[in-house]
C-alpha cells in the first residue's frame, strides 16, 4: 500500500512517472514494444503497426480536443494531407523517408493553422462543423488535383528506405513506426509540463476566463489546430508508408469520427487515454472478426454480418460510453490503481 | 421560350424541389435543437431507417401505401421516443459535444441494424407516385419531385400553425425561449423534450419516403443529413424560418452548381458557403446571437 509520495524537489514533482510501479510498468510496457516483433507472428506485427499509427493520431486529437477543448471531425484529411506529401514526394522528388515524414507533418500544420482559423469566431459544436466542411473541401481537392495527388486513382508508392534499409515487412516498419510513437507520445505528454500545455488546458476549462489571466487565446488555439495538424500528419506519412497507396477514399469522415471515438473511449484529456483508447478501438474490431469466426457454424451467413456489426459495435461503444463512463477507460485504470492501492485495507 | 431560359426554369424547379426536402429535414434539426440544445447528427440516418421502414411495409408485408406511410412515421416517431428516454434523457446538463457525439454515435448503430437487416445494396421503393412528368408552362418536371415539394410545403405550413395554436407548440415555443420560466409556469418540461424529438423524428422519416421515393434509398444516404446540417447552420439553429430559407436556398445554389459547374463542384460549394457563414455570421442568417458571460 502507498501511503503518500513525498517529494523534496521541485523537479520530482514535475516527473513524468513519481511513483515507483509507474516506473516500473513504464519499463514493462517499452520492453514489451521492444520484443513485440520477435514474439508475434506478421499478422499480430501488422495490427500493432495500425496500432501505433492509431495511437499518434489520436493523441495529437486528444491535445486538441482533450486537453484545448475544440472538437475536430476533420482529422482523418489532416492525415491525408500527411500521407499524400509523403507519396508526393517520395514519387517526384525523392526526399530521404524520415525528411518526408516531417514535411508532411509541417505542411498539415500549415493546413491546421488555416481550418483553425475560423476557431477565432465559433467553438464547439460550430467549429465541429466547420471542421467537417474543411475535411469535404480538402477531399475534393485531392479528387481534382490530379497533377500532384492522382485523383481518384490516388498515388502507389514504392517501400520506403531508412538508413539504407528497404521497409518491405510488417517487422521493419515497425522499427520504423515504434520509435516515432514512443518519441511523439512523450513529446505530448511533456508539453503538459510547460507553459504551452497549461495554457490549452486553461482555454479548455473556460476560455474567456484565460484571455482574462492574460493569455493570447487565437494563438494558442492555432498552435493546439498546429500541433494536432502535425500529428495526424505524421501519422498519415507513416500510413502512407504502411500501406504504400494513397487515395482520396483512404481516410473518409468514418476516420475523423474514429478518431475522436478513440479519444472518447479512452478518456479526455489524458495522455494515457489517447493511447489505451486508440488501442482499444483499433483491436475491437478484430476481436468481433474472431467472434464472428467462432460463431460461423452457428450463423449460416456469419462473414456477411460481420460489417454491420463491426458498425454497430463502433456506435454501441461511443454511445455506452459517454452515457455509462464519459471519463473513459482510463477511469476505469483509476479505479484500479485505487483498489490496489488500498489493498488489503480496503477492497 | 428559349432553350437556355427553358433549362434554368427546369433545373430551378428540381432545385425548389430538393430544396423543400432540404428545408423539412432542417425542420427536423431545427425542432429538436429549439427544445432540447441537441445537434442531433442522427437525422440523416433517421432520414434512412423511414425510407426503410416504408420499404419493410410496403414491398415486404405488402400493405398498401397509405398504410405503409403513417406506420414508417410512426417508426420514426418511436425511435425518436426511445433515443429522447434512453439516451438523451441520461445526458442531460452534460456537454453539448458529448451530446453530439451519443447521436454520431446513434447513426453508426443505425447504419449498422439496416445494412443488417436489409444488406449494403441500393434498393428502389415501390412506386406509389406516377412517372409522368408535369408541365408547369413549358418547364419540364419530374412529378415525384412535385409531390415531394407539395407534401413538404403543407407539412411546414402544418408545423407553423401547431406552433402557433397548438399548445404543445406553444409549450415548446415557451420552453426553447426558457426552460426555466416555462417550468415554473406548469409547462411539462420533460415533456415537451420527448414531444420535440418524436415529431423530430417522425418527420425525418416521412422525409426519408420521399426522398427514396425519387432517388431510392441505400444505407449510405445519411449523407443528406450532413446537407441539412448546412442548412440550418446557414440559417440559424433556433430559426424555422431559417430552416425554410435556408433549405430552399441551398435546393436551388445545388441544382445550379450541379447543372451548370458539375457534380462534383456540389459538396465544395455547399460547404464552402457553411464555412463563409460561420466566418460571417456564425449564429446563422436567423439565429439568436448567443451572448457569452464569464
Amino acid at each position: 500500500m502507498i501511503i503518500g509520495t513525498a517529494k523534496e524537489t521541485y523537479r520530482a514533482d514535475e516527473a513524468l512517472l513519481t511513483t515507483r510501479p509507474q516506473q516500473v510498468w513504464m519499463a514493462v510496457l517499452l520492453a514489451g514494444l521492444a520484443v513485440l516483433p520477435f514474439t508475434f507472428n506478421a499478422y499480430w506485427t501488422y495490427l500493432a503497426c495500425l496500432v501505433l499509427i492509431n495511437v499518434i493520431a489520436a493523441t495529437g486529437l486528444n491535445v486538441l480536443t482533450g486537453f484545448t477543448g475544440l472538437v475536430s471531425l476533420g482529422h482523418a484529411a489532416f492525415m491525408a494531407i500527411g500521407a499524400y506529401t509523403v507519396a508526393w514526394l517520395e514519387r517526384d522528388i525523392g526526399t530521404p523517408l524520415l525528411l518526408n515524414l516531417l514535411a508532411g507533418g509541417l505542411l498539415a500544420a500549415g493546413i491546421g493553422v488555416i481550418v483553425g482559423l475560423p476557431s477565432l469566431r465559433v467553438k464547439g459544436l460550430y467549429l465541429a462543423i466547420a471542421t467537417i466542411a474543411a475535411s469535404f473541401i480538402l477531399h475534393f481537392v485531392f479528387v481534382e488535383w490530379t497533377a500532384v495527388t492522382g485523383g481518384s486513382a490516388g498515388i502507389s508508392l514504392q517501400p520506403g528506405t531508412v538508413f539504407g534499409v528497404a521497409l518491405v515487412d510488417y517487422t521493419q516498419l515497425y522499427w520504423l513506426i515504434m520509435p516515432i510513437c514512443v518519441l511523439m507520445v512523450t513529446g505530448a505528454a511533456n508539453l503538459f509540463r510547460n507553459r504551452i500545455g497549461r495554457a490549452f488546458i486553461a482555454i479548455r476549462d473556460r476560455d474567456i476566463s484565460a484571455e482574462v489571466l492574460g493569455i493570447p487565446i487565437l494563438r494558442y488555439k492555432l498552435m493546439s489546430f498546429a500541433l494536432a495538424s502535425f500529428y495526424a500528419g505524421v501519422a498519415g506519412g507513416l500510413w502512407a508508408y504502411f500501406f504504400r497507396v494513397v487515395t482520396p477514399e483512404s481516410f473518409p469522415l468514418l476516420t475523423s469520427i474514429f478518431l475522436l471515438a478513440a479519444v472518447i473511449v479512452g478518456g479526455m484529456g489524458t495522455i494515457l487515454g489517447g493511447v489505451i483508447g486508440a488501442l482499444f478501438m483499433t483491436l475491437v474490431p478484430e476481436l468481433l472478426r474472431f467472434g464472428v469466426e467462432l460463431l460461423g457454424p452457428v450463423i449460416p451467413n456469419a462473414g456477411l454480418i460481420l460489417s454491420p456489426v463491426r458498425t454497430i459495435v463502433f456506435g454501441a461503444l461511443i454511445v455506452g460510453f459517454l452515457v455509462f463512463e464519459p471519463q473513459g477507460l482510463t477511469e476505469i485504470v483509476q479505479r484500479i490503481r485505487r483498489f490496489f492501492r488500498l489493498w488489503p485495507f480496503r477492497t | 421560350m428559349s432553350d437556355d431560359l427553358l433549362f434554368f426554369t427546369e433545373v430551378t424547379l428540381a432545385g425548389l424541389g430538393s430544396g423543400a426536402l432540404l428545408a423539412l429535414t432542417a425542420l427536423s434539426f431545427v425542432l429538436i435543437y429549439k427544445a432540447t440544445r441537441v445537434i442531433n447528427l442522427a437525422v440523416g440516418e433517421t432520414l434512412m431507417l423511414g425510407g426503410y421502414l416504408f420499404l419493410a411495409f410496403a414491398a415486404g408485408m405488402g400493405l398498401p401505401v397509405w398504410a405503409a406511410l403513417p406506420l414508417a412515421i410512426a417508426g420514426g416517431g418511436v425511435l425518436g421516443a426511445i433515443v429522447e428516454r434512453g439516451l438523451i434523457r441520461p445526458m442531460l446538463g452534460k456537454s453539448p459535444i458529448s451530446v453530439f457525439m451519443v447521436t454520431v454515435g446513434l447513426g453508426s448503430v443505425l447504419v449498422g441494424l439496416v445494412e443488417m437487416l436489409w444488406g449494403t445494396d441500393p434498393r428502389t421503393l415501390p412506386g406509389f407516385i406516377a412517372n409522368t412528368p408535369v408541365f408547369i408552362g413549358e418547364a419540364y418536371v419530374s412529378r415525384k419531385i412535385v409531390v415531394a415539394f407539395i407534401a413538404a410545403a403543407l407539412v411546414i405550413g402544418v408545423f407553423l400553425a401547431l406552433f402557433r395554436f397548438w399548445r404543445g407548440g406553444v409549450a415548446l415555443r415557451a420552453t426553447a425561449s426558457d426552460q426555466a420560466a416555462a417550468y415554473s409556469c406548469g409547462i411539462n418540461v420533460p415533456g415537451v423534450f420527448s414531444i420535440a424529438w418524436i415529431i423530430g423524428c417522425a418527420t425525418a422519416a416521412g422525409t426519408g419516403v420521399l426522398l427514396g421515393a425519387i432517388g431510392g434509398i441505400s444505407p449510405s444516404m445519411g449523407i443528406f443529413g450532413l446537407s441539412a446540417l448546412v442548412v440550418v447552420i446557414v440559417g440559424g439553429l433556433d430559426s424555422i424560418l431559417g430552416a425554410l430559407i435556408g433549405g430552399l436556398g441551398l435546393g436551388l445554389i445545388q441544382a445550379w452548381t450541379g447543372s451548370y459547374l458539375g457534380g462534383e463542384y456540389q459538396s465544395v460549394v455547399t460547404f464552402g458557403l457553411l464555412i463563409v457563414t460561420l466566418v460571417i455570421r456564425p449564429y446563422g442568417l436567423f439565429g439568436t446571437h448567443e451572448i457569452e458571460r464569464l
